[in-house]
């Protein structure tokens, strides 16, 4: 699990272009949203289509988001969970 | 009637790895091999700290680094500065990469961040962001730089009372390929809006 954290965490520095973020300065539980890394609507937009593509997760419904989204522990859970590759 | 008079009080221009204002080189980069490292290095340069430039696709760099290159040590800008800018290749680098996302249906998988920036208008919506402005806006698409174009549409909304002031300009993209020139136009400056004058200080 904890690997899969390091991977999101790389994924989103990658495709949510957060150049000025380090891995490191990335807590397992910040909320990535709000006061936390400051994502916005079209982050989480872009979160829906890497749960697709990388994970093989399809949300049925995008307001899922808001909590699968909540943290990296919250999201890489769900990952474990639900991914089909 | 008297008709106002108007000035063209600052303008610069991003070409060939440099950035000038007034006339002055600012910054010159001769190193970066890329356009994204080169618009990087000017970021630096203004010592910005604003993380949602890193999202921009590269036209908004190019029109977001102008803006504060020509607002920089400026109290001019107020909430009624216009936007009124052009170019000739839309968002046409932007439009590109979201074709190809979407060309292959086996690998279907269109970015959201991406798409938001085929629209070349955006810029003026990331420098009225950055800079709170809920003014007036426009642009458009020619062939060339247009300073009749661009001094006449201008002087309507200042004239009109639609604007105080107005940043216009011109800010294309194509394959690498960028051309920047924005000018702040106002009611004090030392050099009279006309075409003829627009169109010099472009040509500079």
């Amino acid at each position: 699990m904890a690997e899969l954290r390091e991977e999101l965490k790389e994924k989103l520095i990658e495709q949510l272009s957060l150049e000025d973020v380090e891995i490191g300065e990335i807590g397992d539980d910040d909320p990535l949203f709000g006061d936390g890394l400051g994502l916005d609507s079209i982050d989480a937009l872009e979160l829906i289509v890497l749960l697709e593509k990388d994970y093989g997760i399809k949300l049925k419904d995008p307001k899922e988001g808001k909590a699968i989204f909540e943290s990296i522990g919250v999201m890489a859970d769900y990952i474990a969970k639900h991914r089909t590759k | 009637m008297i008709k106002e008079k108007y000035y063209i009080s600052d303008f610069c221009s991003i070409r060939d790895k440099k950035v000038f204002k007034n006339g002055e080189q600012l910054y010159i980069d001769s190193e970066s091999d890329s356009l994204k490292d080169f618009g990087k290095g000017i970021y630096q340069y203004l010592e910005l700290k604003y993380p949602k430039f890193h999202k921009m696709d590269e036209l908004c760099k190019l029109g977001f680094l102008a803006s504060e290159v020509l607002l920089r040590d400026s109290d001019k800008l107020d909430q009624d500065t216009a936007l009124v800018l052009s170019n000739r290749s839309s968002s046409l680098d932007t439009d590109r990469k979201h074709q190809v996302s979407i060309q292959d249906r086996e690998d279907f998988y269109p970015s959201p961040a991406v798409f938001v920036y085929t629209l070349p208008n955006i810029i003026m919506g990331e420098i009225s962001i950055k800079n709170k402005m809920k003014s007036e806006n426009a642009f458009f698409v020619t062939e060339s730089f247009d300073a009749d174009l661009m001094s006449k549409y201008s002087k309507i909304l200042m004239d009109t009372g639609k604007a105080t002031n107005v940043i216009c300009g011109w800010v294309d993209l194509d394959n690498d390929k960028y051309d920047v020139f924005l000018a702040f136009l106002s009611k004090k400056g030392r050099i009279e809006l006309t075409k003829e004058e627009l169109n010099n200080l472009y040509n500079q």
